[in-house]
């Protein structure tokens, strides 16, 4: 049993992932921005998926919360604020930009693709199932909590002050004339 | 156990953000594929924090924090260009080119 869901599970993962990059590369690809952010939301609700997958499963719920939800409206907000409905004639750059940006990005995909064959160090991974034993122990939300408000208190804290610098700076650039 | 596996979609969803800055001039689009990179760091995160605690998920939090700052002040900035000069394409935004 344990083995027909373990199997299930990578089933499910690669499904997930394919639809991810062919998501991701429809996004790249289409001219018209509605159409990109569109297909962005299909590529974050599969890493949604991917951390259900992975064990994460109160950061897809923030996922699909604040990336799909709370992100992409501002982007699709914006998109129609400025009547882009239409992709421009220029929305891509010419031959010669495409030639090196293709260049440079399978060079990239060359370079960290290394990173398939990395393992952690044996003395501080943690044993299979770590994971998911502690989330059944703390919960799924108070196994991010827990450490969010005990360790990381000070980073939190910080985070509010980068939302409210954020927050300040947008409507500065609302207003002003530049 | 799918640690290998998630590191390679990760990086293959990088390289098609990267890919995307680097073809495309509007300027809202390229946002879209810089929020795209960061979730594929975000995949990398997760997929470590399996393996090495829960830290990893942690930092997706902060991650998701400066994306939504990026977001709003990246979009706010557009606005106050499109404005100023009718436009987003980046290829007409060329005050500070030599």
């Amino acid at each position: 049993m344990a083995w027909v869901s373990g199997h299930l599970t990578v089933l499910a993962f690669w499904v997930f992932a394919g639809v991810a990059i062919v998501s991701a590369t429809m996004c790249v690809t289409r001219r018209n921005p509605v159409a990109s952010a569109l297909w962005l939301v299909v590529t974050l609700f599969q890493l949604a998926a991917l951390f259900v997958v992975l064990d994460a499963q109160f950061l897809a719920v923030l996922q699909v919360l604040v990336y799909a939800g709370a992100i992409m409206v501002l982007f699709l907000f914006v998109i129609m604020l400025l009547n882009l409905g239409q992709g421009g004639p220029h929305d891509f750059k010419s031959a010669i930009g495409l030639g090196v940006g293709a260049v440079l990005a399978v060079l990239l995909l060359l370079q960290l693709s290394v990173l398939r064959h990395l393992e952690p160090p044996a003395a501080i991974a943690l044993p299979p199932g770590a994971m998911a034993a502690q989330q059944a122990r703390d919960g799924l939300v108070g196994t991010v909590a827990r450490p969010l408000f005990d360790a990381y208190l000070i980073p939190f804290e910080i985070t509010s002050l980068l939302l409210l610098a954020a927050i300040v700076g947008a409507v500065v650039l609302a207003m002003r004339k530049l | 156990m799918l640690l290998g596996p998630s590191l390679a979609v990760s990086a293959v969803l990088f390289t098609i953000g990267v890919a995307g800055v680097l073809v495309r001039r509007n300027a809202i689009v390229i946002f879209m594929c810089v929020e795209l990179m960061l979730n594929a760091v975000n995949l990398t995160f997760v997929a470590f924090a399996q393996r090495l605690g829960v830290a990893g998920q942690i930092f997706v939090f902060f991650v998701m924090a400066v994306a939504a700052a990026e977001a709003a002040v990246g979009l706010a900035i557009v606005l106050a260009i499109y404005r100023h000069r009718e436009t987003v394409d980046l290829g007409n935004i060329n005050l500070l080119k030599g």
